[in-house]
C-alpha cells in the first residue's frame, strides 16, 4: 500500500473518512513535534513561561488522541474496513498512543525545566539535553515522515537510530553520576536532569514503535519484539 | 520496550507463534475433499471458468467470493453438476471427490448428488409437510422402516437447529414456515441423506439479519461433520463464517488462502481492492 491507495473507494465518502483520520495523526505528530522542541528549549533556556505553555498545550495532545479514537471506532462500527483499510486504522489507534505519551513525557521535560530554574544553573547550560533532545526531536520527526510516506525502508533505518539515543542516554547517565558523586550538593540538579533525560530517551522508544507499526501497515508484519535486522528485512522486502 | 541499549528482545523465542497460541491455518496441512484440476467451463462460445485449480478442505468452511459474474456460483455447481443441464455448457478438466472424477463416464449423477448436497438463495421446500420434506431424501432411497425414518427426521432437524421450533407441528405445511425456518428445513433435508459435502450458494441472502445469523451459526456447527462451500455476495459473512476464502474475477481465481490472511493481508492487489470496496 502506498499513500495515494486511500482515495479510489467506490464511497468518496469513505475516501475522505480515512483521509480525514491520516490528516489528523499528522496535525498531532506536528504538535507533539513542536512540545518536544519547545520542552527542551524551555528546560535549556530556563524559561519558564515557554514549560507553562507546553504543560497547558499538552490538554491539545491528549483532547486529539481522544478524539482521533473516536473516530476510528466510528469507521470500525459503520464501515467494517478490511485489508489495507483495517491495516491503517489499527495502526492509526497504535500511532496515537505513542504519540500521546511522547506529548507527556515532552510535558515531564517541561515540568523539570520550571524546577530546575530554582537551582543553579550548571556551567555546560545543559549541553547534554541540548543534545540528546536534538535528536530526539529527529526521530520523532522521521517517523511521523515515515507514517506520511508510507516508507517502510526509511521505518527501518529510523528505527535503527532509536539504538544511538539509548547510547548518548547511558552516556549521560554515566557522567551524570560521576558528578554527583564528585560533588554531592549537585544530586538534586542532577537527579532532574536525569529525569529529563529518561523522559527523551522514552520518546525514542514510542519513536521507534510508531516505525513498527508503519511497517505494519504496509506490509502486514507484526515486527514489535523482533531485531532490527529483522525488521530491516521485512521492510525492505526481502522477507514475508 | 525502552531497556536501554540491549536489543535482545527476542531471546530465541518466536513471539508471533506464542501470540499466536494456535498454529494459523494452511492448507498444506489439510486432508483434501475435494480438487479442482484444470477446470474450463464455457456457456457456448463464453469462457465462464478458467483453468481453476483449487484444494477443498475437508470439514472446513470454505468460501468463494467475488464480483457478480466472476464464477463463483458456475464453480460451485460444478461441484455437483448442476451445470450439466444448461444448454450448451461444455466442461473441460476435472473435479476429483475422494480421488473420483466426478465427471468420470460412469459416475451416477444421483449417488454423486447424495454425497454433494445443495442448499440455494431462495429456500425451496416441497409443498408438503415439514415432516416429508426432510423424509424425502430416504423415501426416493427406498428406505421404509418408520421408526428410522422418525429418527433420521428428528436428527437432521436438530442437526439444523430447528428441531425446537417445529418438533410440534411436523405435519404442518412447510411453506408456513418462516424464510429462515424453510431455509434451515432446507438444510435439514440436505443433511439427512448424510452427504459428505454441503454446497451453499448464497444461503442467507434473502433473510433477515437475525435470521441470517442463525444460519450463520448453523455452518459454524455443521462443519464439524461435513466439508462446506459457500458463495456469498456478503464480504463480511465470508470473513465470519469461512476458514477459508477465495477470490475470483472473471472467471479466474485469483486468491485462495486462509480467511484470516485474506481479509487482513491480501497478496494480490485485486483481492485487496474488493475487499476494502475499491472495485469498479
Amino acid at each position: 500500500m502506498d499513500t495515494s491507495s486511500i482515495s479510489h473507494h467506490i464511497s468518496r465518502q469513505y475516501n475522505q473518512e480515512l483521509e480525514d483520520v491520516r490528516n489528523r495523526v499528522l496535525a498531532m505528530g506536528g504538535l507533539v513535534e513542536q512540545q518536544i522542541k519547545d520542552a527542551v528549549q524551555a528546560l535549556t533556556s530556563g524559561n519558564v513561561e515557554l514549560a507553562e505553555q507546553v504543560i497547558t498545550r499538552d490538554i491539545q495532545v491528549n483532547a486529539l488522541e481522544v478524539g482521533i479514537d473516536e473516530e476510528c471506532t466510528q469507521i470500525l462500527a459503520r464501515r467494517q474496513p478490511a485489508g489495507s483499510d483495517l491495516r491503517l486504522l489499527v495502526a492509526v489507534i497504535k500511532t496515537i498512543t505513542d504519540l500521546e505519551r511522547i506529548g507527556d513525557e515532552a510535558e515531564k521535560v517541561a515540568r523539570m525545566g520550571i524546577h530546575l530554574t530554582q537551582l543553579e544553573r550548571p556551567r555546560n547550560q545543559y549541553i547534554e539535553i541540548q543534545s540528546l533532545g536534538g535528536r530526539v526531536r529527529q526521530i520523532a520527526r522521521e517517523a511521523l515522515d515515515t507514517f506520511a510516506r508510507m516508507d517502510t525502508e526509511a521505518a527501518a533505518r529510523v528505527a535503527q537510530t532509536d539504538q544511538q539515543i539509548d547510547m548518548e542516554y547511558e552516556g549521560i547517565l554515566r557522567q551524570l553520576m560521576t558528578h554527583m558523586m564528585e560533588d554531592p550538593r549537585t544530586i538534586q540538579r542532577n537527579m532532574d536532569i536525569i529525569w529529563a533525560a529518561r523522559a527523551l530517551e522514552r520518546i525514542g522508544d514510542h519513536s521507534r514503535n510508531i516505525c513498527e507499526y508503519v511497517v505494519y501497515l504496509v506490509k502486514g508484519k507484526d515486527v514489535r519484539h523482533t531485531s532490527l535486522e529483522q525488521l530491516g528485512e521485512i521492510a525492505r522486502g526481502e522477507r514475508r | 520496550m525502552g531497556s536501554t541499549g540491549t536489543t535482545h528482545r527476542t531471546h530465541g523465542v518466536d513471539i508471533g507463534q506464542l501470540a499466536r497460541g494456535l498454529a494459523p491455518l494452511d492448507l498444506a496441512l489439510e486432508r483434501i475433499c475435494m480438487q479442482v484440476e484444470q477446470l474450463r467451463l464455457f456457456y457456448g462460445a463464453k469462457q465462464a471458468l478458467c483453468n481453476v485449480d483449487m484444494r477443498i478442505p475437508e470439514k472446513k468452511v470454505t468460501a468463494f467470493i467475488g464480483p457478480s459474474g466472476c464464477g463463483k456460483s458456475t464453480l460451485l455447481r460444478c461441484f455437483n453438476r448442476m451445470n450439466d443441464l444448461v444448454d450448451g455448457v461444455r466442461i473441460e478438466g476435472r473435479i476429483l471427490l475422494e480421488g473420483q472424477n466426478i465427471y468420470d463416464k460412469h459416475v451416477s449423477v444421483a449417488d454423486l448428488r447424495r454425497r454433494v448436497g445443495m442448499v440455494f438463495q431462495k429456500p425451496n421446500p416441497f409443498p408438503k409437510t415439514i415432516y416429508e420434506n426432510v423424509a424425502y431424501g430416504l423415501r426416493i432411497q427406498g428406505v421404509s422402516d418408520r421408526r428410522k425414518i422418525d429418527e433420521v427426521v428428528e436428527k437432521a432437524l436438530r442437526g439444523a437447529a430447528l428441531w425446537d421450533e417445529v418438533k410440534d407441528r411436523l405435519k404442518d405445511n412447510a411453506l408456513g414456515l418462516s424464510g429462515g425456518q424453510q431455509q434451515r428445513l432446507v438444510i435439514a433435508r440436505a443433511i439427512a441423506i448424510e452427504p459428505e459435502v454441503i454446497l451453499l450458494d448464497e444461503p442467507a441472502s434473502a433473510l433477515d439479519p437475525i435470521s441470517t445469523l442463525k444460519i450463520e451459526e448453523l455452518i459454524y456447527e455443521l462443519k464439524s461433520k461435513y466439508t462446506i462451500v459457500i458463495v456469498t455476495h456478503n464480504m463480511q459473512q465470508a470473513a465470519r463464517v469461512s476458514d477459508y476464502t477465495a477470490f475470483m474475477f472473471m472467471g479466474d481465481l485469483i486468491e485462495f488462502g486462509d480467511t484470516n490472511t485474506i481479509f487482513t493481508n491480501p497478496r494480490t492487489k485485486q483481492t485487496e481492492d474488493y475487499i476494502t470496496g475499491r472495485y469498479g
